[in-house]
């Protein structure tokens, strides 16, 4: 089985798996934490938009969704402050992303892609070109949350305080839109649209049931994320199941397995102490 | 004497309805302010002027040369993002950034100045807990403390007894009473019965400043901030201060 490490598209899945775990355990707390989930989904959503002109333009995909990508988060951060809704403006974001790619991609001649790789990704087939573009942004995403983490965290935990202590709150804000922007660009390679949003939550979950200091989430969540990557690509190899979805579902399934132990355990300690 | 602050004419409000009309109030020297007012009135909205978290419409707030980045400011408890898993120590620490050094790390200054606070605050044994695994009162107390490690010359809070039990109220009050010693302090409520002993200047807010001094309030004042002022007042303003109505 191990003969299968030798094959090229195996090491780049490898390398993917462990660049988006990396991001997820970066960014994804701060997007739990600041319940920005759903801001996300609308985001990768975007992408699909930029992936279809890209294609219907004979471009690379990857530029066309990090234009597609950066656009929507910077016109979301511009836009929350003046819609009262944000939620309206996901919803729209969302949709409208997803009708652009789908009539670029139907205008494209003779290309009818294969929708479900759009939405699901194949980890299996990632160049290694887009892993050396997505080591450089793991860096540059990196690099920035470490040298404004403070910022981040204080922003995180109480916007209104931190405008009161004359942190540039809007600013941080929209860094931290690119940066989310960025990530998920990074992610719809490995695991497709609709799993982007999964990888950001289910290791960020896990650490979480784990521990309460912030950087032991971040952390934590990198190595579940890498984890379960690792883990679901095997899966996938020997069960023969869709890369992506295997990962996830098992991300899930540990997922559940510790809320399940943490239950039981406590109704067990809760069980002994009133036996006494 | 030098006001701390001087507020004069502020005028604010949210989607053109204004929520401060010409609101104008000075702030001294280890004052004790006791800001009251009906749900709604502005009073929160007061302090958030104050510290700069929204712009007026009109008006100016000076504050006493060198007071810039020196107001502690003590937010209603339901203010923070409790999704957020941080400890109570980390927690205190945040109030140490601000907006010259969010891109530096935590230095031991910082550090020893929260460990003392904590400790000061009762609250040292308990840093280590997840903040939203404390008590009503003891969040009061990280929120306290929060504003204190940054060496505020000015506390202002917004409703630091409503959310906490009877016990930690007395708490909270004492140690508000003992800070007043070093610092300037103004407490937002509307529930102004356990700070009657303790005040020296009362503030009534509903839309517009109705009373501003140190002398005892009477009905007509009470009744124009809060409209019908018996039922309200039940528990509300000691009724020593009150003419009969």
């Amino acid at each position: 089985m191990l003969d299968v490490l030798s094959y090229a598209f195996m090491q780049n899945a490898i390398a993917a798996s462990i660049l988006a775990s990396i991001i997820c355990g970066v960014i994804g707390p701060f997007i739990v934490a600041r319940r920005m989930v759903f801001i996300s989904g609308g985001l990768s959503h975007t992408a699909f938009g930029g992936l279809g002109i890209a294609y219907w333009m004979g471009a690379n995909p990857l530029y066309g969704a990090v234009v597609f990508v950066l656009g929507a988060a910077v016109a979301m951060a511009g836009l929350e402050k003046k819609v009262d809704s944000s939620d309206l403006l996901i919803g729209i974001f969302w949709a409208l992303g997803v009708a652009i790619g789908i009539v670029f991609i139907h205008m494209t001649p003779g290309f009818t892609p294969d929708l479900m790789t759009f939405l699901f990704g194949n980890i299996l087939t990632v160049p290694r070109s887009d892993i050396v573009t997505a080591l450089a942004l793991v860096i540059l995403i990196c690099l920035v949350v470490f040298v404004f983490f403070k910022g981040f965290v204080s922003i995180a935990l109480d916007e209104d305080y931190a405008r009161a202590r004359g942190i540039p709150v809007d600013a941080l804000n929209l860094c931290m839109m690119v940066l989310m922007a960025l990530s998920i660009v990074i992610m719809l390679q490995v695991v497709g649209i609709i799993l982007v949003i999964a990888l950001l939550t289910i290791p960020v979950a896990i650490a979480r049931e784990i521990t309460f200091h912030f950087r032991r989430v971040m952390v934590l969540s990198a190595l579940w994320g890498i984890s379960i990557c690792l883990a679901g690509l095997a899966i996938s190899y020997i069960a023969e199941l869709p890369a992506g979805a295997a990962i996830i579902l098992l991300g899930a399934f540990i997922l559940g397995l510790i809320k399940a132990g943490k239950w039981f355990s406590r109704r067990l300690f809760l069980g002994r102490k009133a036996a006494r | 004497m030098e006001s701390l602050i001087e507020i004069r004419d502020l005028t604010f409000g949210y989607d053109s309805i204004p929520v401060l009309e010409r609101v104008s109030l000075d702030i001294l020297d280890r004052d004790y302010v006791l800001v009251i007012g009906p749900n709604g009135g502005g009073k929160t909205t007061l302090l958030k002027l104050i510290m700069g978290i929204v712009r007026p419409w009109s008006g100016s707030i000076r504050l006493r040369e060198g007071l810039e980045g020196r107001l502690g400011y003590v937010p209603q408890f339901s203010s923070f993002n409790k999704n957020f898993p941080i400890t109570a120590r980390e927690m205190v620490l945040t109030g140490c950034i601000d907006g010259k050094n969010y891109f530096r790390r935590y230095g031991s200054q910082d550090r020893d100045r929260a460990n003392r606070i904590l400790d000061k605050m009762g609250l040292y044994e308990l840093r280590r807990r997840n903040v939203n695994d404390l008590s009503g009162g003891q969040i009061q107390r990280v929120l306290i403390a929060r504003a204190l490690v940054a060496e505020p010359e000015v506390l202002l809070l917004d409703e630091p007894t409503t959310s906490v039990d009877i016990t930690s109220r007395a708490t909270i009050l004492d140690l508000i009473g003992e800070l007043n010693e070093q610092m300037a302090v103004v407490v937002v409520t509307h529930d102004p019965t356990p700070f009657a002993p303790v005040y020296r200047h009362l503030a009534c807010l509903n839309r517009h400043l109705y009373y501003h001094g140190r002398e005892g309030l009477d009905a007509t004042v009470m009744e124009k901030v809060y409209g019908c002022p018996v039922e309200l007042l039940g528990h509300g303003i000691p009724h020593t201060l009150l003419t009969d109505h």
